[in-house]
């Protein structure tokens, strides 16, 4: 997808006064708040499967060269072919590389981010070959030729309606005048046209939620089974997953999905979890011919090992996404990176650069409620903090952010100063406001008098009413 | 330098190590060679009779449909039962699983049989599962001629024969059954874990059941009753 996040603040105001978006925005919360909390009080052991899931990830990451060592090595003994790639271009090359060997006109998808961060639809689209997604919600915006706004429910900023419009505008082979009222026709819809897609599909690509150092295994889960038709019809199957993703056994992975499907849509196990070791084996009636692993490091490797090491802990369930004031007000497309939410917020500078995406850290009210649902533990608003930091040290905020901040430090650094100026400020200010309790308008406070009032303070400071109740 | 050299140089390089480390390699050699199943829930921490309850209770909780039947000789009739009661046509198509081919399927004489991987065109599929997982009504499938992973997702409706005595408490005794089954270290091509049938919330987090894979998923649980 192109990079919009350079123009976040324009995203959001356009996402904030978008109808149709803020209608399809209240089923976030409804949907997968709700869903969670529920499971997670069914679940005694939750709090200390995740810390378990934590200890499992952190011990994966201080060892990863040779996990993934010892992945590959299984992986290849199972007859599976492994390629590296250090960034997205590599990847792209490799797969478009076994696409033309397999002689593939289509290819089908399983849900994948990562092939979203690496842009292959565009790529394999612009050398011929068709990529067809399987996921209902990535099928739906791939018909209106938008990125996904969630990393789990890629179309979750739309409405019934909206799906409706685009099946009538893009199914014209079927009878235009079918009843399409209901959520469960458009859905008959989409298995009906993609199931043809899967049986004539050359190459199937997945991600991975997980591999296997043990056994050399890729991990996928899916609620429609799409990911398995993808993977088990084409004569090839390719996986691409990024560096992290890899864990060391097969109870570390069921630690881990137990986390993963409450955190992410609130059940207790996702409908398909499916592991896949290798191509077909003699004897097998059905399964790929080929099964190819493209492993991609794209920026990752710059954060193992400094203080944005825990991001890779990240299991991407969306929980902090969907536990986040400022996603539920402008949804994903805002944040303008296939990653959104505080876990993109984190991600998308990593990935694309800090120029790119200065805004998305900026994009966050450090309520904390993203690492209190996070299944993994990351501490999300202090790697924001992080990178606020660089941003602040690289001058990318903006002038006056700087001089604002750089006359608060001043005062912070001078606390007899910072006390006088506050009082008598605090004293103004509550005198002034004292008839209305709030104004309407401030000197240098536009940024936040044009949208709401400012309640005029107490006419003490705090420090003086500490002082007074000490005392 | 290749990206295989690239990638896991820049890993060594973040994390200040050369690979070559005697203690790193054999913590990561331990882990792999004898893996410790982590934290299990208690809920699925039952026996005999109680353990096949919840099974099914949490299968059922997903939208599966569960038979019970007392003896492998009763599933012919509990599958001809099943599709009469659903208007669906006499007719599946299953695999070469030797507990399947081996059921008194003369007790069931209207009831078609088809062999091999589905095409895409098949109602009902009929499969032998591994296992299942009490914690959550999991049943557990793998891949081969006996029970071809196609017939798992194609049918409209997916009928699994499941022995109550193949139903563990957690998915760690499955993996542990697995590697005793196929070595250690060694995995079938494919392994399911099915849970409920398929669903997509996709469209306004309504949640609908048939997306891609079954919109039915009928578990025929053998034995295992008190």
């Amino acid at each position: 997808m192109r990079i919009t996040a350079p123009a976040f603040k324009e995203n959001a105001q356009n996402a904030l006064t978008d109808l149709h978006l803020q209608r399809a925005l209240e089923h976030v919360e409804a949907g997968f708040i709700h869903k969670r909390a529920k499971v997670v009080a069914a679940l005694p052991e939750f709090d200390a499967l995740r810390d378990a899931a934590r200890d499992i990830k952190n011990h994966t990451l201080e060892h990863l060269d040779l996990y993934l060592e010892a992945y590959e090595k299984a992986a290849t003994k199972a007859g599976g072919q492994v390629h590296w790639a250090e960034t997205g271009g590599d990847a792209r090359a490799i797969i478009l590389d076994i696409c033309r060997k397999a002689g593939a006109k289509t290819i089908t998808k399983g849900k994948s981010m990562v092939s979203e961060e690496i842009n292959i639809n565009d790529f394999l689209a612009e050398n011929g070959i068709e990529p067809v997604e399987t996921d209902l919600g990535e099928y739906i915006i791939q018909l209106r030729g938008e990125p996904p706004s969630h990393i789990i429910a890629p179309a979750v900023h739309l409405t019934k309606d909206q799906v409706e419009a685009d099946f009538r505008r893009v199914h014209t082979h079927l009878d235009a005048a079918r009843d399409l009222s209901e959520s469960t026709s458009l859905l008959a819809e989409a298995r009906g046209v993609l199931r043809d897609k899967f049986l004539a599909a050359d190459v199937g690509m997945t991600g991975a939620n997980f591999l296997v150092a043990e056994t050399g295994t890729s991990v996928i889960v899916t609620n429609e089974g799409n990911g398995d038709l993808t993977q088990v019809l084409p004569r090839v199957h390719i996986v691409i997953a990024s560096i992290e993703k890899v864990v060391p056994t097969l109870e570390d992975v069921s630690t881990l999905l137990r986390v993963l499907a409450r955190s992410a849509t609130g059940q207790d196990m996702t409908v398909y979890n499916t592991f896949s070791t290798g191509p077909r084996r003699p004897g097998d009636p059905d399964g790929p011919e080929e099964y190819h692993v493209v492993i991609l490091d794209n920026g990752r490797t710059a954060m193992l090992g400094n203080e944005f090491h825990d991001m890779l802990r990240c299991i991407r369930c969306g929980a902090c996404m969907n536990h986040c004031p400022v996603y539920h007000a402008i949804g994903g497309h805002a944040y303008g990176t296939p990653y959104v939410g505080p876990m993109g917020a984190v991600l998308a500078p990593a990935l694309f650069g800090l120029d790119e995406a200065a805004n998305l850290p900026n994009a966050s009210t450090f309520c904390g409620r993203c690492e209190s649902v996070c299944p993994m533990r990351i501490p999300l608003p202090k790697l924001l903090r992080h990178w606020r930091e660089k941003e602040f040290e690289r001058g990318l905020a903006p002038a006056t952010q700087r001089w604002g901040l750089g006359v608060w430090a001043y005062f912070a650094q001078h606390p007899r100063l910072y006390r006088l100026s506050t009082r008598l400020a605090i004293g103004a200010l509550g005198w002034l406001g004292k008839k209305k309790g709030r104004f309407r308008a401030l000197p240098l406070a536009g940024g936040w008098t044009r949208h709401r009032d400012l309640p005029a303070p107490s006419s003490r400071t705090f420090i003086d009413q500490i002082r007074d109740r000490e005392q | 330098m290749s990206g295989r050299e690239t990638v896991l140089g820049k890993v060594r390089r973040a994390l200040a190590v050369s690979g070559a480390e005697a203690e790193r390699k054999a913590a990561v050699d331990e882990r792999l060679a004898n893996p410790v199943a982590g934290l299990i829930p208690e809920r699925g921490q039952l026996e005999g009779a109680a353990r096949v309850d919840l099974f099914c209770k949490m299968a059922e909780a997903v939208q599966a449909g569960v038979t019970r039947v007392a003896s492998s000789d009763d599933v012919p009739e509990a599958i001809a039962k099943f599709l009469r009661q659903n208007n669906l046509p006499a007719e599946i198509r299953l695999g070469a699983d030797d507990r399947l081919a081996g059921l008194p399927w003369e007790k069931t004489p209207n009831l078609t049989r088809k062999s091999g991987p589905s095409d895409g065109r098949d109602l009902t599929g009929v499969s032998h599962a591994l296992g299942g997982v009490a914690e959550t009504g999991t049943l557990v499938l793998h891949s081969g001629s006996d029970n071809p992973t196609t017939l798992n997702f194609l049918p409209d409706t997916h009928i699994v024969v499941v022995a109550a005595d193949d139903i563990a408490g957690d998915y760690e005794t499955v993996w542990q059954r697995i590697r005793t089954i196929f070595g250690k270290g060694v995995m079938p091509r494919t392994v399911n874990w099915v849970t409920g049938p398929s669903r997509s919330a996709d469209i306004e987090q309504t949640l609908l059941l048939g997306a891609h894979g079954p919109r039915a998923l009928q578990i025929i649980v053998i034995g295992g009753t008190a």
